[in-house]
């Protein structure tokens, strides 16, 4: 193929093997446990603010009261999903696909702006990652204590360390299966029946299920989850462009690399401000080595920052040789204000303008949803009836949903043909958050169906809460007058 | 029971089936092969000019997942139908399990319609949770065709009206749901006459009923009601050991005018309702009889 040849802005060189001779390499291999390294830092900070605000979130909203029951309820058996005020209903799963949108709209946005922001800070499997890590390092020890520990013989102190670790995790794990479980099942009752163990069997399962799960990703599986399960690690090189944030070696301020005395003179020594300490490396989540550059293995934790920074701050060198920059930034020496200049380009302007948009909808949409829905059915056997005094009758079923938590009563009126007319007048009450079937007949006077002539004519039901007409909710259907 | 119509068929499946899962599982030894890597950590090949493949390991525990799965599709296939019609060791079958579920759910209401069977009807009547049970039970099985309020349409009696063909008392109406009504209007026109005769008994029935009819036909015709006296008695208020029809009253299910009635005495016509024994229990039966029996014995409800 004679194309014309790119020439790329930076060559990756691939790892070569040590020894002239070919190896042989297994197609499965097991995975090496990674041992990271704790680290202190701005980015370290805020990683935990958003550890203790996500599960802030998660674990304690299910105990939440609100209107005299929890505040988020999916009652999967009775189909109400209650969210705060809102009683949605399964034909308002709309808002759901709505929300979707919203996070794929987002996902685009804050990728293109900072890169892998959602795996770093939010991302379920960090943050219980991170907790487990942290458990891990409060009993097991630091980095090379760790290392030691697993390498070493099994001696008393190893197994009373293994079995505290692990129970901690698995009771970390079975909460998080129950406050799961308890976004479904009321969770009060969850707590009472856990005393007895007297879970219904689907409760068993699911919290299991979740609290095996939540041991097994956090404890063991880790980083292998976002190398080989997760999409996000593989489409983020089509929402990066080179003006993306990404975290990023400084290689034209690093390289070379070597260590060096305190106050050497860098031009003397011909080196550059990384000291090849890889504190790096041990620090990293996911094992790679950010200087080889952007991997997608990376997941943004930023844990390389503040270690790099930190020892930066040692050497008093400048911080930031691995830093937030841009791909167009570090290849033409941007400032950090020139970067941010580029966050306002086509892309992102495009991605945020449709956010707000879909926001904005969903928003409106929700804010001004009707409390009240209506479904007619009308009878498909008996079309048409002639009555007495020569009116023609059908028949319909109307369903009335109400979606708020308080009894109401409506009232039904069709519109649409000269003279038609329910023979009873119905006001009909309905309990909180139900949904009610009635049977309705309309009928319509002899001449008016004369004039209508045979087949089928459109009418509407109109249904309004009897203190309030503006809040009418109209259905069509159709009326049949028969030959 | 094999869906097949050859065992053939059966083992061609279950062959296929045991053939795939043994192929996935050679798939994976022969893929896990070691394999010679050149220096620099590719596979060796080059193409246009220097694009070149790692081969970077999956992980072992994404092999040992693949085991599993087929380790538990031949333990699932030894407990469950899949090897063409072999019933597996569980002899689970959909139709079974369906039936299972009904027996649960009948057990779980027995309960509740063991309460119901004790009660005599009219006073079950006046029960707001039976008669909600038996709203629900007429709309999913009855109103299909005598309509989502109950009255009917051409042919299909109106069970509100308090005009029973059959016999209106609880029982009968139980009698009717469980084992259904077969009312048979024979083609007797021959036994009448000429049509003129047919025309002429046709206005004598709308007399009886004080519909709009052409007396002087009606009075000629009277004599041949003799033939329909048989069925619908002398005074013609119908017979409900046979199902035969009040034709003094003012209601017509198979339509309305002389017309109709000619037609009728002419072609006859056979009305089914279908027996309901295999769709309910008894005691379901009992309160859908309370419920229809309350529909033609009750003021106009109130939602």
């Amino acid at each position: 193929m004679n194309q014309p040849r790119h020439t790329p802005a930076k060559v990756i060189p691939i790892a070569t093997a040590s020894a002239a001779a070919p190896r042989q390499v297994s197609l499965y291999e097991k995975q090496k446990k990674i041992y990271p390294r704790s680290v202190h830092g701005w980015f370290s900070r805020w990683r935990w603010v958003m550890v203790w605000l996500t599960q802030a979130v998660f674990y304690g909203l299910p105990w939440l009261p609100w209107n005299g029951r929890q505040a988020v309820l999916f009652d999967l058996a009775a189909r109400r999903f209650y969210i705060f005020d809102l009683v949605l209903y399964p034909q308002d799963f709309i808002y759901l696909t709505g929300l979707l949108v919203l996070s794929a709209y987002s996902l685009f946005f804050f990728t293109a702006v900072g890169g892998r922001l959602w795996c770093g800070y939010a991302c379920p499997q960090t943050v219980y990652t991170e907790i487990f890590l942290w458990v891990e390092r409060r009993i097991e020890g630091e980095r090379g204590a760790r290392m030691k520990l697993d390498a070493g013989p099994w001696t008393a102190d190893k197994v009373w360390r293994k079995t505290a670790k692990h129970a901690v995790w698995l009771a970390i794990g079975l909460w998080t299966g129950f406050t799961f479980v308890g976004y479904f099942t009321p969770i009060q009752t969850l707590w009472a029946q856990s005393f007895t163990l007297a879970f219904g069997p689907w409760e068993w399962f699911w919290v299991n299920f979740y609290g095996l799960a939540t041991y097994g990703n956090a404890g063991f599986l880790r980083e292998q989850v976002c190398k080989y399960m997760c999409p996000y690690a593989r489409f983020q090189s089509a929402m990066f462009d080179r003006d993306t944030m990404i975290v990023s070696y400084d290689a034209a301020r690093g390289d070379p690399r070597g260590t060096r005395a305190r106050n050497a003179d860098l031009a003397a020594a011909k080196l550059g401000h990384c000291i090849d300490c890889g504190l790096c490396v041990h620090v990293c989540p996911v094992g790679i080595d950010i200087r080889d550059g952007l991997q997608y293995e990376c997941i943004a934790c930023t844990a390389c920052i503040d270690a790099c920074d930190g020892v930066m701050d040692k050497m008093k060198y400048p911080r930031g040789l691995i830093r937030y920059a841009t791909q167009n930034g570090l290849d033409q020496h941007w400032t950090p204000q020139q970067m941010a200049r580029r966050i306002a380009r086509p892309r992102v302007l495009i991605y945020g303008a449709v956010l707000l948009a879909i926001s904005a909808a969903f928003i409106a949409s929700l804010a001004a949803r009707d409390t009240l829905k209506v479904d007619v059915v009308r009878d498909r056997t008996t079309l048409a009836r002639l009555v007495d005094d020569g009116r023609i009758e059908n028949v319909y079923r109307l369903q009335l949903m109400n979606a708020t938590e308080a009894v109401q009563r409506y009232r039904v009126t069709v519109h649409g043909i000269p003279g038609a007319e329910l023979p009873e007048w119905r006001e009909l009450e309905v309990q909180p958050a139900q949904a009610r079937w009635v049977t309705v007949a309309v009928r319509v006077p002899h001449e008016s169906a004369q004039a209508l002539g045979p087949g089928a004519h459109p009418i509407e039901f109109r249904t309004a809460p009897a203190d309030d007409e503006n809040a009418a909710v109209t259905e069509k259907s159709t009326f049949i007058v028969p030959r | 029971m094999s869906d097949f119509f050859n065992s053939g068929w059966s083992l061609y499946i279950a062959i296929a089936t045991a053939l795939s899962l043994l192929a996935c599982l050679a798939l994976l030894i022969i893929a896990a092969r070691r394999r010679v890597m050149a220096n620099d950590n590719t596979t060796g090949h080059v193409w246009d000019e220097d694009l070149r493949e790692l081969n970077n390991p999956l992980p072992r525990w994404w092999m040992w997942l693949f085991v599993l799965t087929v380790v538990f599709s031949a333990v699932y296939l030894a407990f469950y139908p899949g090897l063409g019609s072999m019933p597996g060791q569980f002899g689970w079958s959909s139709v079974a399990q369906y039936q299972d579920e009904q027996a649960k759910a009948r057990a779980a209401t027995a309960p509740l319609y063991a309460a119901f069977a004790a009660t005599p009807a009219p006073e079950l009547a006046r029960s707001a949770q039976a008669m909600a049970i038996g709203e629900r039970l007429f709309a999913n099985n009855c109103a299909t065709c005598h309509g989502a309020d109950a009255r009917g349409s051409k042919g299909f009696p109106n069970l509100t009206d308090r005009d029973w063909l059959w016999g209106g008392t609880p029982e009968n109406i139980a009698e009717t749901i469980t084992h259904g009504r077969q009312g048979n209007m024979p083609p007797i026109a021959g036994a009448v006459g000429t049509s003129v005769d047919v025309r002429n008994v046709a206005n004598y029935v709308l007399s009886l009923s004080g519909s709009p009819h052409d007396s002087i036909a009606a009075s000629i015709g009277r004599p041949k009601f003799a033939v329909c006296a048989a069925c619908h008695g002398a005074d013609g208020k119908g017979n409900p050991a046979l199902g035969a029809p009040n034709l003094t009253d003012k209601l017509w299910l198979h339509g309305w005018g002389e017309d109709a009635v000619v037609a009728m005495v002419t072609q006859g016509k056979s009305n089914v309702m279908p027996p309901h024994a295999s769709r309910f229990t008894a005691e379901q039966i009992h309160v859908l009889s309370a419920y229809v029996w309350g529909l033609s014995n009750r003021a106009s409800t109130t939602p």
